[in-house]
């Protein structure tokens, strides 16, 4: 008789911006069914939102998130301006969009390295984080902080980007491109990355439309959805850049598409800067004297895919109801489909390409033998297991 | 087809059904539904309009229980609200699990937290407080004076 395993990945681990369980019931190698928890993390901020001012619950948002902290924030302030039916100034507009795209950039390159890591390549790893530091150093340049810049507010941003800076963020941007080059080839181009991703954790375009999958994850299956295109916001229709689909679903087309995303951002950020040129410095922000009732929905692209917030105002400092929808709610629901079959070794990188943060498995992750209780095997080893799936392709 | 034809459409097809619809811009509205006649209008919506389904919202208000099933209509940037309200003494509502796999978890949350009970959900448990909260108690549930 196959002896049934389970194997618990999750539910913490210090980077995980979603602590959350997944149990792998498997037979021999291959991953049968799968159970989630989640709920270790949850804040009520949706309802610690309704205690606080507009002013403040920028700040609240902004922590629902640790690694693309401005998404929210961006949905918010277009849901808030919604209800006031306020335009907020061209410069303030770029500025919200070289904020958002500088995240996205930096939230790609910490996926990249660790699938990287994943998979046994490390030297990825490391290269992804190296050349991420930089993009960090220019969050601190424009807004101070290296995470949670607190640079939205209703009606505008709080920092200005002086036209003094454009030049020193440019020539960071350029000197990035030329790195982002290196890692994306030994990304792209590499067989036995190939072998390890593609045809591995299929999501077929009726399993996005059924989970209601957002972001690279559907757009690595040929949906060419993006909020940025498809309901503008902030400096997007401003500028010109195209929406990166891939066709076949699998996590070589989740990674393609991110890594040529990055391009695609950088692009953006630049024609951002040329804006600013055009516009008047200090004009950032248009003055709201009060919300107005009423109700706005708020969207905004997060590296990770659609953010959605739904704001009812009744008139006062702050929200009625404040509801918000993260991407990955919808995307780690897809584990479901992609990793049913799958053998262990793919499934924890099928769990990583629609990109929740999956390091806990490195620690947290041990198999035990559902009959006798006993450990088989623990966080290290499973990595292991990946690691040496890759080495043997190698060899071959 | 555009925000205009969309809401046109829904209205005539189902004139019994719709109690409201409120057009606030080109690209947002709100489209008030009879609780009973939720799943063959989300029905239409998903499958033969084909909105993608965002998410549900519910709240509690004097009213009673609102939850506004909000889609998107990616081609044209439109975001419609189907909106229900429900009595707070029977809180009771059909699932939308039959029609996509996306309603099973905000339906949990919604239940564990608003305490709406929906019918025929395949596994309606607890989703974000298994093993660590009151049975009865909903922490969103509010008071009113």
């Amino acid at each position: 008789m196959v002896k049934k395993t389970l194997i618990p990945i999750g539910p913490y681990h210090p980077l995980q911006e979603e602590p959350e369980l997944f149990k792998l019931y498997c037979e021999g190698e291959i991953v049968k069914d799968i159970k989630w928890e989640t709920g270790y993390n949850h804040r009520g901020i949706e309802l610690l939102s309704e205690k606080k001012t507009y002013d403040q619950s920028f700040f609240l948002v902004e922590r629902v998130c640790g690694i693309c902290s401005t998404s929210h924030p961006f949905a918010f302030a277009n849901a808030v301006e919604e209800i006031v039916n306020v335009e907020i100034t061209n410069r303030a507009k770029y500025i919200r969009s070289i904020i958002g795209e500088l995240e996205r950039i930096h939230s790609h390159l910490l996926w990249v390295g660790l699938a990287g890591h994943f998979l046994g390549y490390n030297t990825v790893f490391m290269w992804a984080w190296k050349y991420r530091e930089p993009i960090l150093d220019l969050f601190e340049i424009i807004s101070g902080n290296r995470n949670s810049y607190a640079m939205f507010k209703v009606g505008g941003v709080r920092r200005d980007i002086e036209n003094n800076k454009i030049p020193i963020i440019k020539g960071i941007l350029d000197k990035f491109k030329k790195k982002n080059d290196l890692l994306v080839g030994a990304v792209m181009d590499d067989p036995v990355i190939h072998a390890r991703t593609k045809g591995v954790g299929i999501l077929t375009k009726q399993d996005i439309i059924d989970y209601a999958a957002v972001g690279p994850t559907a757009r690595a299956s040929g949906i060419a959805m993006d909020v940025r295109k498809d309901d503008p916001y902030a400096a997007y229709p401003l500028v010109n850049w195209k929406v990166i689909t891939a066709e076949k679903g699998d996590v070589f087309a989740k990674a393609e598409v991110r890594l040529l995303e990055m391009y695609e951002s950088i692009s953006i950020i630049e024609q951002c800067l040329e804006g600013l040129k055009k516009e008047k410095e200090g004009e950032i922000s248009v003055k709201v004297k009060e919300i107005p009732a009423g109700w706005g929905t708020g969207r905004a692209e997060a590296p990770r895919g659609e953010v959605f917030h739904y704001v009812l105002s009744d008139g006062s400092n702050s929200p009625a109801r404040h509801k918000i929808r993260a991407p990955s709610y919808t995307n780690i629901a897809t584990f479901k489909k992609s990793c049913i079959g799958q053998t262990i070794s793919d499934a924890t990188i099928s769990l990583a390409a629609v990109d929740p943060c999956y390091c806990c498995t490195e620690r947290m992750a041990v198999a035990y033998d559902s009959k006798t209780k006993e450990k088989i095997l623990n966080g290290n080893e499973l990595i292991a297991l990946s690691v040496k799936k890759t080495n043997e392709l190698r060899n071959k | 087809m555009n925000t205009d034809e969309i809401l046109k459409i829904i209205k005539e097809k189902f004139s019994s059904d719709v109690l409201d619809v409120f057009k606030k811009t080109e690209t947002r509205a709100n489209i008030t539904i009879k609780p009973e006649s939720l799943v063959k209008i989300n029905e239409y919506v998903f499958k033969d309009i084909e909105l993608r389904f965002i998410i549900a919202t519910a709240n509690h208000t004097k009213k009673g229980f609102e939850i506004l099933y909000h889609y998107s209509k990616d081609d044209i940037g439109l975001i419609v609200n189907l909106h229900v309200i429900l009595p707070v003494e029977k809180p009771e509502i059909e699932s939308l699990t039959c029609l996509f796999s996306a309603a099973n978890w905000i339906e949990r949350e919604i239940h564990e937290l608003y305490g709406i009970v929906f019918l025929n959900h395949p596994e309606l448990e607890k989703l974000i407080s298994e093993g660590n909260w009151a049975e009865g108690v909903y922490p969103y549930r509010r008071e009113f004076k």
